[in-house]
């Protein structure tokens, strides 16, 4: 089902209805949504008073010691579309990847959406080099480390996207030239209260940042595991959810990538798969609607658990 | 291409320029990959001098030591999350060439398929998400006529466009803006106006349009690489020795590839490029600002993997705008300066000769102010992406290239000096996502044929050396990417990367020359200092992405290692 709802988000229904969007598709659409939340279906009720509340709640997304790979990730969310996030259901008020202003006005931008009365959510996108007073990340005239210690912790809410926000990510794989950290590890050495919601991955399925948005909108907190990670997205073992799973408890496992048993799709645990470490969604999610690094033959590497980069390599050899 | 004239084509603006004088800084800049700071003396309303400062610095090359080779891909290619695949295919390529393994035919082709798609997604992105807004005033959109709007779009498109649907997407914003939270759009350079913003109302309602629709449709170009690549960003199904997708040999899939593919080839060809030669009829002013004058490629598309010669765009260097002496790439004459980088020493060495302490200084420091170095290739700077691909492909006289550039060419009633320019740049860029994008059809079919022949093999085993060196090179989406590996002991002993936006958005050499974006952004007009589009129009024509571009060699030795060169 595909329609857009408008963006003054007064008098909703009635333009979904000139569309022709009855009220039972919108409904359905509401349901689509908690069920990829993995909610009852009650829940659709609370999917569409978010989606139709006039404000559009104002999100300010931070770029730190990151590759955008994050970003890119969020734009090809599909429910809702990017377009539709961006312009019907939240205000996006900074994001240097995709704001018209530059410069001073940017900064302008920023100023204005942290200082409103309505408050804020600050997505952190990367980690923040602290070595030197943060000397090695700099970005609008001043370190990530003072924009991170600034604009974080008066947001209302703080979503940690990707491996290198929640956890370091690449650059703080030792020897961590620049001591960078992620968010809550972060404030925690600032001596601050701030918890960010850890949206793991490198990057992350964009189901699991957009869900977690709307979860915040409508429910308030989601429910977190021990790393901070929603519950709902990260409440499984790659590897219980992998569909080559018969192949393991059958005992074939793939001697080398250019075996007849590689080709004939069997478990990748041999060739340096870490999917039984890893909690996430993708084999059931699956990446770009399409696909997933195991289905592409190639074995799991742990991108969504912390400091995957030390505790998972070597990527191509047995774990145990 | 549509074969449809556009007919528009006004007289050259005038474009506006004020009378300041003094320094402009934009920073944070935005709509690009990374933390880049630009500064400018400006006098007389046009840019005097320039300096590109990257803000980021990760380490990632010395992180890579010690570790197993075969891993090295997957941290490279957090290099850059947009322009992402390019580093896993550069450092596999480089380990190929360090172990000595010859990859499978089928896998040299699914590499190509994969980068081929890579790059004409980028570009679209690039076009429409990235760049657009410094041509586009979204504003003005909502003043136009949905009727009149719809006759430009049926001249110069074959694609039918409904006046109905531009109604729609106008209704849409102007609700929005009324709502009252621009988003995105706060403080937008073009909200009240801006004289450096000169296309109708029509043709700003037009790409507004594309705009949303290239939202949407590049969803679709990024799961066609994922059929092959597993997962867009950060693909994972390259290994040293071939690519490990064989799920995607199933004809379902190599058919759900053909069905993506096929849209996004035709939005390249009946929207991306018509709205390209639109906004570039208007805008012809900007063929005589922002041009470079050196070019290296490395060249693409091996037609036979390790062959230099098959290279279907080729490799080349063009010295002072010369299109007709254009010369072979030389890989040893690549010097990299950190004379004004925040690096100690000032010594340029080649990129196999690890150096250099992170040593910062400052932001007020005009003598050394970038975490970025400066590559040269015989001392002088190059401009590398799309225009020195096209570039190199049209002095040698490559078929498929010569003819596009010659369409586009003809359609704006120019000559190709134009191309040495900001607008070249960017009619560049959708040149090369042109050809590419119907090129790559080819490759689909060889694949399916192999496959259905019989051939499935995608990869070759191989042992790891305990002593190797190699050397990979990549002609991404934003040009010239190497990458180079020094084994000992089976694990990485060094690791460099000399990657694209080092080439276009490093700071000066130890000999006082321009990188090329500072190069190019001089005698830029510039009509109202406090909303400097124009300088946003000449950074975004790079399509810099400054995560890449930001890297140290090894910090602690003064070892000299040598490379074997390709």
């Amino acid at each position: 089902m595909k329609f857009s709802l408008g963006l003054a988000r007064e008098g909703a229904m009635e333009r979904l209805a000139s569309q022709g969007v009855s009220r039972r598709d919108f409904m359905k659409f509401c349901a689509a949504v908690a069920a990829v939340m993995g909610m009852e279906a009650s829940f659709a009720k609370q999917v569409e008073a978010a989606l139709t509340d006039p404000r559009r709640p104002s999100v300010v997304y931070f770029h730190f010691a990151e590759c955008t790979g994050c970003t890119m990730a969020v734009v090809r969310t599909v429910n809702p579309y990017i377009d539709e996030l961006i312009l019907d259901t939240i205000s996006l008020d900074f994001m240097k990847t995709l704001m018209a202003a530059a410069g001073n006005a940017a900064k302008a931008a920023l100023e204005q959406a942290v200082t409103s009365p309505y408050g804020y959510i600050a997505v952190a996108e990367g980690a923040i080099p602290v070595k030197d007073n943060g000397i090695y990340g700099m970005s609008g005239g001043q370190t990530m480390l003072d924009t991170a210690k600034k604009y974080l912790p008066k947001a209302q809410a703080v979503i940690a996207i990707g491996d290198c926000a929640s956890f370091g990510g690449v650059q703080a794989a030792a020897p961590n030239p620049t001591q960078a950290m992620g968010v809550n590890e972060l404030m925690k050495h600032l001596g601050l209260p701030t918890q960010a919601i850890n949206i793991a991955g490198c990057p992350p399925h964009p189901y699991n940042f957009v869900g977690t948005v709307v979860h915040l909108l409508t429910k308030g907190m989601p429910e977190l595991d021990g790393l901070n990670r929603p519950k709902m997205f990260y409440g499984e073992s790659v590897h219980d959810l992998c569909e080559r799973w018969h192949h393991f408890s059958n005992y074939e496992l793939a001697p080398s990538f250019d075996s007849e048993e590689a080709k004939k799709g069997w478990c990748l645990f041999e060739v340096g798969c870490k999917g039984m470490f890893v909690d996430n969604n993708c084999p059931k999610i699956k990446y770009n609607q399409t696909n997933w690094c195991v289905q592409a033959g190639h074995p799991c590497i742990g991108c969504s658990e912390p400091n995957f980069w030390d505790k998972m390599k070597p990527f191509y050899e047995r774990i145990f | 291409m549509s074969g449809h004239q556009f007919q528009a084509a006004p007289v050259i603006p005038v474009t506006p320029r004020s009378s300041y004088f003094g320094p402009i800084v934009v920073d944070p800049m935005t709509r690009i990959e990374g933390h880049l700071r630009l500064e400018v003396e400006v006098e007389n309303g046009k840019v005097k001098n320039a300096w590109s400062i990257s803000q980021l610095y990760r380490g990632l090359e010395t992180i890579l030591k010690g570790r197993d080779p075969r891993d090295a891909q997957h941290f490279t290619q957090r290099a850059c999350g947009v322009c992402t695949y390019v580093h896993a295919l550069a450092s596999t390529r480089c380990l190929d060439d360090a172990v000595g393994v010859d990859i499978p035919e089928n896998a040299r082709i699914i590499r190509n398929l994969v980068l081929a798609t890579q790059t004409f997604t980028d570009h679209l992105i690039h076009f429409y998400v990235l760049h657009a807004l410094d041509w586009v005033d979204v504003t003005s959109a909502l003043q136009a006529d949905p009727v009149k709007a719809a006759r430009i779009a049926g001249n110069i498109s074959p694609r039918p466009t409904k006046a109905e649907d531009l109604k729609a997407v106008q209704d849409r914003l102007t609700a929005f803006v009324n709502q009252g939270q621009l988003g995105i759009f706060t403080n937008a350079y073009f909200l009240g106006g801006h004289p450096a913003y000169y296309l109708p109302p029509e043709v700003n309602l037009i790409a507004t349009a594309h705009y949303l629709e290239a939202l949407r449709l590049q969803i679709k170009a990024t799961r066609a690489m994922a059929v092959f690549g597993g997962k867009v960003p950060h693909t994972q199904f390259t290994i040293s020795g071939g690519v490990t997708c064989y799920d995607a040999l199933r004809p379902e899939r190599i058919e759900e590839y053909r069905s993506l593919y096929k849209e996004s080839r035709e939005f390249i060809e009946q929207v991306y490029i018509p709205d390209l030669l639109a906004v570039a009829s208007y805008y012809k002013d900007w063929a005589g600002i922002g041009g470079c004058t050196n070019y290296l490629a490395c060249g693409e598309f091996p037609q036979v993997e390790k062959d230099i010669n098959s290279l279907w765009y080729p490799q080349g260097v063009i010295m002072n705008r010369d299109l007709v002496g254009v010369r072979d790439f030389n890989p040893a004459a690549i010097y990299e300066h950190v004379a004004a980088s925040w690096y100690e020493g000032t010594e340029a060495r080649h990129p196999s000769e690890g150096v250099t302490e992170p040593k910062y200084t400052g932001l007020e420091d005009k003598e050394r102010y970038s975490w970025s170095k400066a590559p040269r290739y015989y001392n002088e700077p190059m401009e590398v992406g799309p225009l020195a691909q096209v570039l190199v492909a049209y002095a040698k006289g490559q078929p498929e290239v010569k003819a596009a550039v010659d369409l586009v060419l003809n359609h704006l009633g120019v000559g190709a000096d134009a191309l040495h320019s900001t607008l070249g740049r960017t009619a560049a860029r959708g040149i090369h996502a042109l050809t590419i994008v119907q090129k790559t059809e080819v490759w689909l079919d060889e694949l399916a044929e192999n496959v259905k022949k019989g051939d499935t093999k995608l990869a070759e085993n191989h042992e790891m050396p305990d002593v190797a060196e190699g050397v990979g090179f990549c002609d991404a989406p934003r040009g010239f990417l190497s990458h180079w590996i020094k084994i000992k002991g089976g694990k990485i002993e060094n690791f460099q990367l000399v990657v694209p936006s080092t080439w276009n958005l490093g700071p000066r050499c130890a000999n006082g020359k321009l990188g090329p974006m500072e190069e190019a952004l001089i005698n830029t007009p510039i009509a109202d200092p406090k909303r400097p589009v124009e300088l946003l129009r000449t950074v975004h024509s790079f399509d810099p992405c400054i995560a890449c571009g930001v890297h140290v060699i090894d910090s602690k030795t003064n070892e000299v290692h040598e490379f074997k060169i390709l």
